[in-house]
């Protein structure tokens, strides 16, 4: 805890019309863990998901990236700052093969002149690195050729998450990564998600699915009617205290304490 | 007030009517512009409706010319619309409706489709409009106030009967580039075409028969593909000008232009050039002017006197071929060219 | 399992790969010759590349709109257009000026469509009809309802013949083969080619993973106009006269070309090779069946039906993967 947050948040505010999805959020996402964000429907997750990864501009607030303030001017820009997003309807483009999928919007060109005045692909060498990430992950793919419809959820998703590992450089957000998926799909995914920490990346987690996050998370932020209700630890906090805390029923206040009321 | 009296032995209700609107109109003009009292006040303000096939079709944009200059000349106002494209039944049927409600006295039609606006046409009567065809006759030919068009059958057996003569004795071998399937003109064209050339409809010396809608890139496609099959075709029947290029372009791809005779119908100053080059061996040329013409004329006239055209007023065609026939009447390009049309 | 395996065939054969119209072509041309005798020549080969160039070249512009999702009703419409411009001004401005001037027109009309369907978000079955009617209506205006004959040598150029033994290839097969290596190199082996696909794939899946969408849109729409542009340019070398009134249901061939082809019309799935297989197989379908004596409304029929199974194709393919 001592080391500073590779990115923050501070004071988030966004407002669309009248409803107000974030009112005064923090954020804190500390190097090599996996944060998991939690919070019923409608608490802001996704607005603030979509803040940290560009999609979105709060309407005020700061955004501390390695401690130095900064703003996304979009998705573009976030991923150039080593921000890599896996999102729960899956971007990848169904017709085209895995290896194609992991380098989208970010081909190699052969060296010489077949790349620079031919512009020619080196797909060689972009299924060499496919491959490589893939296997980093654990991830067994049957052919990297392969169109990635014809993979199963569990595969794609499992693509999705190599895509982003391979070109993050400071962190990965996944939302929902597995929530499409069986237990045994959903295991291997989560696998691979301590991987990419284990490599030094941090990644945010958002997800609905407790025992999953006790399983792999490091600390987990409750985001509770816009704002930050906690961060609590899995050892420090029980399932059913966390559930308390994101619907209401418990409050929490400050420190690694809590105080419960009204638990059922 | 007793020559409204003097109207009224006059037959038809609507006629009377629209005279009657017609000259309280001219009083009305007249009042407003003194200067204007010994002019011919009743048409000032005759409106006559015009619907085309289409807007750009050369024909059709001359017909339209010679109705507006008509008009002009007779005082009274042109107001000109058409479908978008050859068989557009319902943009035919929209501009008969847009004309009765802009309360016009007059409509000349060319229909697309000879049966397909008979309803619309109905309902313009129904209001005492005086609706007349121009070039393409309706189906029932009693649907509309008389017809102002080409005899196309005599279009076509002047085309099949020059082909014939220029044949000679030799065994025919045709080719019939047709336009569209069910078309009114088509189909006369066509079937004058076999009575000129003297053979039925499923005689064997047609080898080849295509529908291509007046579209050069069509023709010039089906006559490659006829030439393909049938290298020793010696006649081409094609059904307007712009086929007739388009079959010669495939035949002179094939260096055959001296041993396939092509024949054509319209009389666009282009196709008069291309039979004064040698390209079609002859056309049959009609005259939009004079159908325009006398179609306004019948408008102005029913006006006035409410008399209705009826039946069919042949506006007449002309062969022209540089190649011509004994016993059978033809003019050289020359006169051609003078009195080509587009 | 029938099923499965007759999903997993059409999928990898008849989808992806062009198998389907390949068989089809090989059908087809293997019934004419056997039934007629004038059908396999030299000649009529000939004749049958020579009639796929025109419809070609508009079908190629027509796969790259279609890949990335989209539709173009315009294409012969803009390369009338361009044909008339050509006729037009070879004998004032010359022919090497009136053809830039025509490319130049052709590839700003593409650019147009591109930019309301890429920038404003358009659909672009609106967008391309409004410019259909736009475009051949100012055509007609344009021409003053009158035919203009070419003579300039380079306007016709196309349709010169080279003769390579029996076979005569006129320099527009050439050419249209030229183009279709041309983009087959450009859709699979540069990164342009893959964001084609991806955006046809999925548009919104495109823009989140970074690829220049807008830009990219703009490029196959401006690129598509070019080559309707050469399509203008053969078109003269076939009939060396431009006529408003030629060409009007070219758009609907190209669209039959593609499907045929086995290129998915919601985009992301296909590729030109297809196309030029689907360009072929209208061609020798109509030739064939004059060759064999059947009326040119069956020609229609066949074509028809040949569409319908092509996609019924694309449907099973697309089904099978979801």
């Amino acid at each position: 805890m001592s080391a500073s947050p590779v990115l923050a948040a501070r004071s988030l505010k966004k407002r669309f019309g009248h409803v107000t999805a974030l009112d005064d959020t923090d954020f804190e996402l500390m190097p090599a863990e996996i944060l998991a964000v939690v919070g019923d429907n409608g608490a802001g997750k996704s607005t603030l998901m979509k803040i940290l990864s560009g999609a979105l501009a709060p309407d005020a607030g700061e955004l501390l990236l390695d401690g130095r303030t900064t703003t996304f001017r979009g998705p573009l820009d976030a991923r150039q700052k080593g921000i890599e997003t896996v999102y729960q309807d899956l971007a990848v483009a169904p017709a085209m093969s895995v290896a194609e999928n992991i380098f989208l919007g970010r081909e190699l060109r052969c060296p010489g002149l077949m790349g620079t005045v031919l512009r020619r692909l080196d797909d060689g060498a972009m299924r060499r690195q496919a491959a490589a990430h893939l296997s980093a992950l654990s991830v067994g793919i049957p052919s990297l050729s392969q169109s990635v419809e014809t993979l199963s959820g569990g595969q794609r998703q499992a693509v999705a998450v190599a895509r982003a590992a391979a070109f993050a450089s400071r962190l990965i957000i996944l939302d929902e990564p597995t929530a499409a998926l069986g237990v045994k799909e959903s295991a291997a995914v989560l696998a691979g998600i301590r991987r990419i920490r284990d490599r030094g990346l941090a990644v945010v987690l958002v997800s609905h699915n407790m025992p999953q996050v006790f399983e792999v998370a490091d600390r987990i932020h409750i985001q509770r009617l816009g704002r930050r209700a906690a961060t609590v630890t899995p050892q420090s906090h029980t399932m059913s205290e966390v559930v308390a805390i994101l619907t209401g029923a418990a409050s929490f206040s400050g420190g690694t304490a809590e105080t419960l009321t009204n638990v059922e | 007030m007793g020559g409204s009296q003097l109207l009224f032995t006059w037959p038809p209700f609507m006629a009377r009517l629209a005279l009657a609107a017609a000259v309280i109109a001219g009083v009305a003009g007249a009042a407003g512009a003194c200067s204007r009292k010994a002019a011919p006040a009743p048409e000032a303000r005759l409106r006559i409706g015009l619907v085309t096939k289409t807007e750009t079709n050369p024909f059709f944009v001359k017909l339209r010319e010679a109705a507006a200059e008509r008009a002009r000349q007779q005082g009274a106002e042109l107001i000109a619309l058409s479908g978008k494209f050859e068989g557009d039944n319902e943009g035919q049927v929209a501009a008969i409706e847009n004309l009765i409600g802009k309360g016009v006295k007059g409509i000349l039609v060319t229909p697309s489709n000879s049966s397909a606006l008979v309803g619309a046409i109905k309902r313009a009567r129904d209001k005492g409009i005086l609706v007349t065809a121009l070039d393409t006759p309706t189906e029932p030919p009693d649907a509309v106030d008389g017809t102002f068009a080409t005899d196309n059958r005599q279009a076509g057996r002047l085309q099949g009967a020059w082909l014939k003569q220029a044949l000679g004795g030799r065994a025919a071998k045709i080719v019939m580039l047709d336009g569209v399937p069910g078309g009114g003109t088509d189909t006369q064209r066509h079937q004058g075409f076999l009575a000129g050339f003297g053979i039925e409809e499923n005689d064997q010396a047609i080898v080849g028969r295509a529908h291509v809608y007046g579209d050069q890139s069509k023709a010039h496609a089906a006559m490659e593909n006829f030439l393909q099959a049938h290298p020793d075709v010696n006649v081409v029947y094609t059904i307007n000008e712009q086929v007739a290029r388009g079959a010669y372009a495939a035949i002179a791809a094939r260096r055959a232009t001296g041993a396939i005779l092509i024949g054509s119908i319209d009389g666009a100053c282009t196709g008069v050039s291309d039979v004064k080059a040698g390209k079609l061996g002859a056309t049959v040329m009609q005259f939009p002017t004079r159908m325009a013409e006398q179609g306004i004329d019948a408008v102005v006239e029913y006006a006035r006197t409410g008399r209705r055209p009826a039946g069919f007023i042949d506006t007449g065609v002309q062969l022209i071929t540089d190649l011509p026939h004994p016993g059978l009447e033809a003019r050289d390009t020359a006169f051609g060219l003078a009195s080509c049309w587009g | 399992m029938t099923t499965a395996t007759g999903t997993r065939w059409a999928r990898l054969g008849l989808a992806r790969s062009g198998v389907g119209p390949l068989l089809a072509l090989a059908v087809a041309g293997v019934a004419f010759s056997a039934t007629t005798a004038t059908f396999f020549t030299a000649d009529n080969l000939s004749l049958l590349l020579d009639q796929s160039v025109v419809v070609g070249l508009l079908a190629v512009g027509q796969t790259l709109i279609i890949l990335t999702g989209g539709i173009d009703l315009a294409n012969g419409a803009i390369a009338v257009v361009g044909t008339i411009i050509m006729a037009r001004h070879a004998p004032g401005q010359g022919a090497a000026v009136s053809l830039l001037a025509a490319l130049t027109v052709c590839t700003a009309l593409g650019t147009a469509s591109g930019t309301l369907v890429a920038r404003l978000r358009l659909p672009p079955f609106i967008v391309t009809l409004g410019m259909l009617a736009v475009v051949a209506a100012s055509g007609r205006l344009y021409s003053q309802s009158r035919s203009y004959p070419v003579d300039a040598a380079l306007l016709v150029v196309s349709g010169r013949q080279l003769p390579l033994g029996p076979i005569a290839l006129s320099h527009g097969v050439l050419g249209l083969l030229l183009v279709y290596a041309a983009l087959w190199y450009m859709l699979r082996q540069t990164a342009w080619g893959r964001h084609v696909y991806a955006i046809g794939g999925n548009q919104e899946a495109a823009r989140l993973m970074g690829i220049p969408v807008n830009r990219t849109l703009l490029s196959v729409y401006a690129g598509a106009g070019l080559l309707y542009g050469l399509a203008a340019w053969a078109a003269l070398g076939r009939i060396p006269n431009a006529d408003a009134n030629a060409y009007q249901t070219a758009n609907l061939d190209s669209i039959t070309a593609v499907v045929i082809g086995g290129t998915s019309l919601f985009g992301g799935r296909g590729g030109v090779m297809g196309t030029l297989l689907g360009t072929l197989l209208v061609s020798v379908l109509r030739s064939g069946l004059t060759q064999a004596g059947i009326d040119a409304l069956y020609q229609d029929v066949g074509t028809g039906i040949l569409v319908v199974a092509a996609v019924a194709v694309d449907q099973v393919a697309r089904r099978g993967q979801k």
